[in-house]
């Protein structure tokens, strides 16, 4: 009797203790809170020769957040932060549609290709800018990239002169609005940015050159790595994640708005990083949590509207999810609040309260190391 | 050591960067009252705006700069970029300079009592524009000129009875809202409206069965309108608080296989340039105008406040509403 249930309890342990378990259960959970609220939540059908659904509108307006998200994630790893990122989403999203608006013919491939370039172009300068702030000057990263955010969205103003431009281009359009093999294009650009990022930072020594010099950036350079050439590469990396995501932006509306365009996404960002379980601290990243946590915000904004929030409460809503997800990651909540009330009763059906201790010294051993080598 | 002049450094960059802007903008503005001239008698108006937060902001810019130069008065223009605290050393700037009136757009209602105190005791006469502010003592402002937001939404409710009765539609009446941002006067006072006529009218036949805010923003209209048609797939129409929200909510509609205009009736508020053209395509049913071209008449209330005349408290701005029919005649009319 004791021995299934002891197996059973050791697989959900693993399961359990698995760093995207709470990401991926408070996702769940949240798709599950709509159904009752949206007939059919779960069913996708085809529409004008592409899916339609629910979740296929979470993935396609969360394209551009899981974009952003995965770049901040190694910024993050480094034990910097980018705030500039909606500034660039901003600053991208003006350059490339005041170019197409210029253009004679805005369905022309390669006007198209041009401005998206012009507009990456600028995004990357911002990247490098910032990257030469935190690496070379030694300024502080949340001062460093606070420039750009303020400036940055003046910037955008001014290219865009305070308009909103409007652009009529079909091939601009499929990027962040079209449709590919009946998906939303933009499921597969987040597709390659994440396979290629994972495939850099884990196939590669990349990954743990980032690991390292947010885990300690002098000690780091002392065993011969170049901290400040990574630390640059980030910024620029999650700039140019930025500037894809604002040609997402501008290309989903077919506009370029410099007011909006990206507003608050770096905090969305950095709080879908922290989902996703990668420390503020620098260190260890979890790009697969990341991309969990930039769904798990999206899916929340879509609940807000679907299930009659009204606006007024809109943020308190939001806040309250927000609290709940990080006190069910925290190690030493869990192990409080289900030690005391969950311990004694998982006890109780594998037959004694003995074992249910064990158990929650097990929870609070394993999680304090496991904090220290992250 | 080394962190306190990194920070010192950093701080100095960010003092330069908005420095640079705020600049920039002030360049801005005196280009604008250069541009207006200089002579004897002309009329010195001091404006202080907002911000340009939005093509409706740049387009009652640009009418208050063009019809001051019409009436030949000189401006002196500011950009207060949305803070309280640039306006009101704007405001005092031209107490200062001693202009013969002073006209701003509040960024915010309350908080202006002490400087507008001061211009009373220079006897500078001071009006506000677009937006009013809160005060105890009336006498502090001339008049107001400005949209009555809440009849924005009174005539929304009343122009889709026409776009219902056009369309043929019978019986009841499901209506999705998309709001302008928390909070801010414009949301508040047509959702008001709106719902006035709505609860008064039509209490049996019309319900709001959906309503959030879409921030002003297509984006978010887009957003927003994709989730109400997937809770709520039997929407009817669709009240949007400006054009963009509009427009943004059109794609949504079309991405879900519908065709706005036809199965899903749109009434916007604002009559955006971009706003027209969706309308001239068939796509937004009916616009209630929020007319930002409001200089010609604040000039016409500067030139009586300075003759000595009497003016009302709020002078309304003169706005009208359009249907489809009359979109292709407007559009070419349509300067923002």
């Amino acid at each position: 009797m004791s021995t299934p249930s002891a197996a059973t309890t050791s697989r959900w342990r693993a399961l359990t203790h698995h760093h995207l378990f709470w990401p991926v259960a408070v996702l769940v959970a949240l798709l599950l809170v709509n159904v009752p609220f949206t007939p059919d939540f779960f069913s996708i059908k085809m529409t004008d020769g592409h899916l339609y659904g629910s979740l296929v509108s979470i993935v396609l307006f969360g394209s551009p957040l899981i974009l952003v998200a995965v770049g901040m994630t190694l910024v993050i790893a480094t034990g910097g932060i980018d705030l500039s990122v909606g500034a660039v989403v901003a600053i991208t999203g003006a350059l490339t549609c005041s170019y197409i608006s210029d253009q004679a013919d805005q369905n022309a491939l390669s006007g198209v290709f041009l401005a998206m370039g012009v507009g990456l172009v600028a995004a990357v300068v911002c990247g490098l800018w910032n990257g030469f702030l935190v690496a070379r000057m030694g300024i502080q990263p949340i001062i460093a990239t606070l420039i750009i955010m303020v400036a940055g969205r003046g910037v955008a103003q001014l290219i865009t002169d305070g308009q909103i431009i409007t652009i009529n281009s079909e091939p601009y359009k499929l990027i962040g609005g079209g449709y590919w093999l009946t998906l939303p294009f933009s499921i597969f650009v987040v597709a390659v940015v994440v396979a290629v990022t994972v495939a850099l930072t884990r196939r590669t020594a990349l990954g743990l050159l980032v690991e390292s010099v947010g885990g300690n950036a002098e000690a780091s350079r002392l065993v011969g790595i170049r901290s400040r050439r990574i630390k640059i590469m980030v910024y620029v990396f999650c700039a140019l994640c930025a500037g894809i995501a604002g040609l997402m932006i501008s290309s989903n509306t077919s506009a370029a708005d410099g007011n909006n365009a990206g507003l608050w996404i770096e905090l969305d960002a950095i709080l879908a990083v922290v989902i996703g379980g990668t420390s503020l601290l620098g260190g260890r990243f979890s790009i697969g949590g990341t991309v969990i946590g930039a769904l798990v915000i999206q899916t929340l904004t879509t609940t807000i509207y679907t299930i009659g929030v009204p606006t007024q409460t809109n943020l308190v809503f939001k806040a309250a999810v927000v609290i709940v997800v990080c006190l069910l990651q925290s190690p030493k909540f869990r192990a409080k609040v289900f030690g005391a009330k969950f311990g004694p009763k998982s006890g109780a059906t594998s037959g004694g309260s003995a074992a249910a201790e064990p158990a929650k010294t097990v929870t609070t051993a394993e999680a304090a190391p496991k904090m220290e080598v992250s | 050591m080394l962190n306190r002049r990194n920070f010192l450094t950093a701080a100095v960059g960010v003092a330069a960067a908005t420095g640079l802007t705020a600049c920039a903008k002030d360049d801005g503005g005196s280009g604008g009252s250069s541009s207006g001239g200089g002579g004897d008698k002309k009329i010195t108006l001091g404006f202080s705006q907002v911000g340009s937060e939005s093509g409706w902001r740049s387009a009652n810019t640009d009418s208050i700069k063009s019809a001051a130069k019409e009436a030949g008065y000189n401006l002196k223009f500011s950009d207060a970029q949305q803070k309280q605290e640039n306006q009101i050393s704007a405001i005092r700037s031209y107490i200062a300079q001693k202009v013969d009136v002073i006209a701003f757009s509040p960024v915010v209602v309350t908080g202006w009592d002490a400087v507008l105190k001061e211009a009373k005791a220079a006897k500078i006469p001071v009006i506000l524009t677009d937006r009013s502010v809160e005060t105890k003592d009336e006498s502090l402002f001339v008049t107001l000129v400005g949209s009555d937001f809440t009849d924005e939404g009174r005539r929304a409710a009343k122009i889709l009875e026409k776009v219902l009765e056009k369309a043929g539609h019978k019986g009841k009446v499901k209506i999705a809202q998309l709001e302008g941002t928390t909070g801010a006067a414009p949301a508040i006072e047509r959702a008001k409206g709106f719902k006035e006529v709505m609860d008064a009218e039509h209490k049996d036949d019309w319900k709001i069965v959906v309503s959030q805010t879409g921030d002003f923003t297509r984006a978010g209209g887009k957003q927003v309108m994709a989730a109400f048609l997937q809770s709520n797939p039997d929407i009817d129409v669709l009240f949007a608080h400006n054009d963009d929200m509009g427009i943004g909510a059109i794609q949504a509609i079309e991405a879900a296989g519908k065709k706005p205009g036809k199965d899903i009736l749109i009434v916007t508020v604002d009559g955006v340039k971009d706003g027209f053209v969706a309308m001239s395509e068939g796509k937004i049913n009916a616009i209630v105008e929020c007319n930002p071209l409001l200089g010609p008449q604040l000039m016409e209330v500067v030139q009586t406040v300075k003759d000595g005349g009497t003016v009302d408290r709020w002078i309304k701005t003169k706005e009208s509403d359009f249907m489809q029919d009359q979109a292709k005649d407007a559009l070419p009319t349509r300067k923002y």
